[in-house]
């Protein structure tokens, strides 16, 4: 099947099986290996991208859904040669060790962000709940997520 | 690498046309919406449906408001949209108390309230929030469209009434001024499925119960729900014993089944505690 997938605010056309996943999409399809691909069974998150702005878990998703739809993976976060704040707090407070859930973690904290400027650390926690992390224990990864907040509320 | 089998895969344009798609591919097609039940359970062939007719374009069915004296609940409608709607919250603490342990944000970022009854996993919170306040499923078929009573829509595990070419279309909730709701449940982490978990919805007259529900989940409860235990509390003051007593009798009619998630008596012990939990709050909330 013929798909149109605006991914990153570019877009590609891809001829696919309609039982391909999102994530393999993503990684297989366009080389976009920032998004990982873990549990395969919507548990452990690191395979989180935005679906017209709103973080999904790319492993339950079927390419042919994002038809027609935008799509945002952590490749489309830097803008101008800048890293997104989130991904700036993130090298500020040492919010990842091996790195795996770090994409997937990225985009739920860039949506977090833009619906509630100030999160508290519950927000942050219940907000990051859907995905596991197993260096940091969460605490750098809170930290980081905070950094950016008050990064972006000084600007 | 876990991948579902192949399948025709179709978009349904309206709702007419998703019944038109229904029709066609027969008994071996599945609607998809969220597809966070069905893709997995694909991906592991638990379900090997021929066809998936993807029916998340259908704005025709993520309607939620307010409808007279009723509250309408498209089948579209995520996880999160029913979360983060405030005429619900108002109305109905217990579907916003039920919502708030339901998996995690991004999962209900795409699951559908629709999907989840459909699904009709015994474990599930919808079903029983929605056997709490009695609602009804409106379902849509080649003939036209019947309503069915939420208490009698699950016919058993992963069974609905549903049937093949037809589409649940939305859940419809009287509102009655007055009337109390919420949900309690246990569950090891974060997002799993409950060990157990009630809901109550209750309305006061003249201080005493004119109207009593109960949920109940993962705790092998028939049709989700509590009869005796509700019929008990009806003309009696929602006081601390008889909250008690309502929440025993819902205990005993439960069939809770041993898995890794506890034994019997602790599920049952679940049962009533809970039940009597989420009475004291409904009651707490309902004006008499
Ligand atoms: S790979 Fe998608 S949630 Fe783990
Ligand atoms: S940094 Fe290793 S899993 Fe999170």
């Amino acid at each position: 099947m013929r798909v149109s997938v605006t991914v990153n605010g570019q877009n590609y056309v891809r001829e696919i099986e309609p039982r391909l996943l999102l994530v393999h999409f993503l990684r297989d399809e366009l080389g976009l290996t920032g998004t990982h691909w873990g549990c395969d069974t919507s548990n452990c998150g690191v395979c989180v991208v935005q679906l017209d702005g709103v973080p999904v878990k790319s492993c339950t998703v079927l390419a042919v859904m994002a038809d027609g739809h935008e799509v945002t993976t952590v490749e489309g976060l830097e803008k101008d040669g800048e890293l997104d704040p989130v991904q700036q707090g993130f090298v500020q407070c040492h919010g990842l060790q091996c790195g795996f859930c770090t994409p997937g973690m990225l985009m739920t904290a860039r949506w977090l962000l833009d619906r509630n400027p100030d999160p508290d650390e519950g927000e942050i926690r219940e907000a990051i709940s859907g995905q596991l992390c197993r260096c940091t224990g969460y605490e750098n990864i809170v930290r980081s997520i905070r950094w950016a907040a008050e990064k972006e509320a000084s600007v | 690498m876990q991948v579902p089998a192949s399948f025709e895969y179709e978009r349904a344009e309206s709702v007419p046309h998703a019944l038109e798609l229904l029709e066609r591919y027969g008994e071996d097609a599945r609607l998809v919406a969220g597809g966070h039940s069905l893709i997995p359970m694909m991906k592991l062939r638990l379900a090997q449906p021929d066809a998936l007719i993807d029916i998340n374009g259908l704005a025709e069915l993520s309607h939620l408001g307010v409808d007279g004296d009723t509250l309408v609940i498209g089948a579209l409608v995520r996880h999160a949209a029913l979360l983060a709607d405030e005429v619900v919250g108002t109305y109905f603490p217990i579907f916003h108390e039920a919502e708030r342990v339901i998996a995690d944000p991004v999962v209900r970022n795409r699951g559908t309230v629709g999907g989840s009854l459909c699904q009709a996993d015994p474990s599930e919170d919808l079903s029983a929030a929605f056997a709490a306040v009695r609602a009804e499923a409106v379902i849509l078929g080649p003939g036209g469209s019947r309503t069915v009573p939420i208490r009698e829509f699950h016919v058993g595990p992963y069974e609905t009434v549903v049937e093949p070419g037809e589409i649940l279309t939305e859940l419809r909730v009287p509102i009655r001024p007055g009337a109390g709701s919420a949900y309690e449940k246990v569950e090891r982490r974060v997002g799993d499925w409950p060990v157990a978990a009630a809901g109550a919805y209750l309305r006061l007259d003249g201080g005493v119960i004119a109207e009593a529900g109960i949920g109940l989940t993962a705790v092998g409860a028939e049709h989700f729900t509590a009869p005796d235990a509700e019929a008990y509390l009806i003309g009696k003051a929602a006081e601390e014993a008889v909250l008690r007593e309502a929440a025993r009798i819902a205990a005993e009619s439960c069939e809770p089944q041993a898995d890794q998630r506890g034994p019997v008596d602790y599920k049952r012990h679940l049962a009533g505690e809970l039940t009597y939990r989420a009475l004291s709050r409904a009651a707490e909330r309902s004006g008499s």
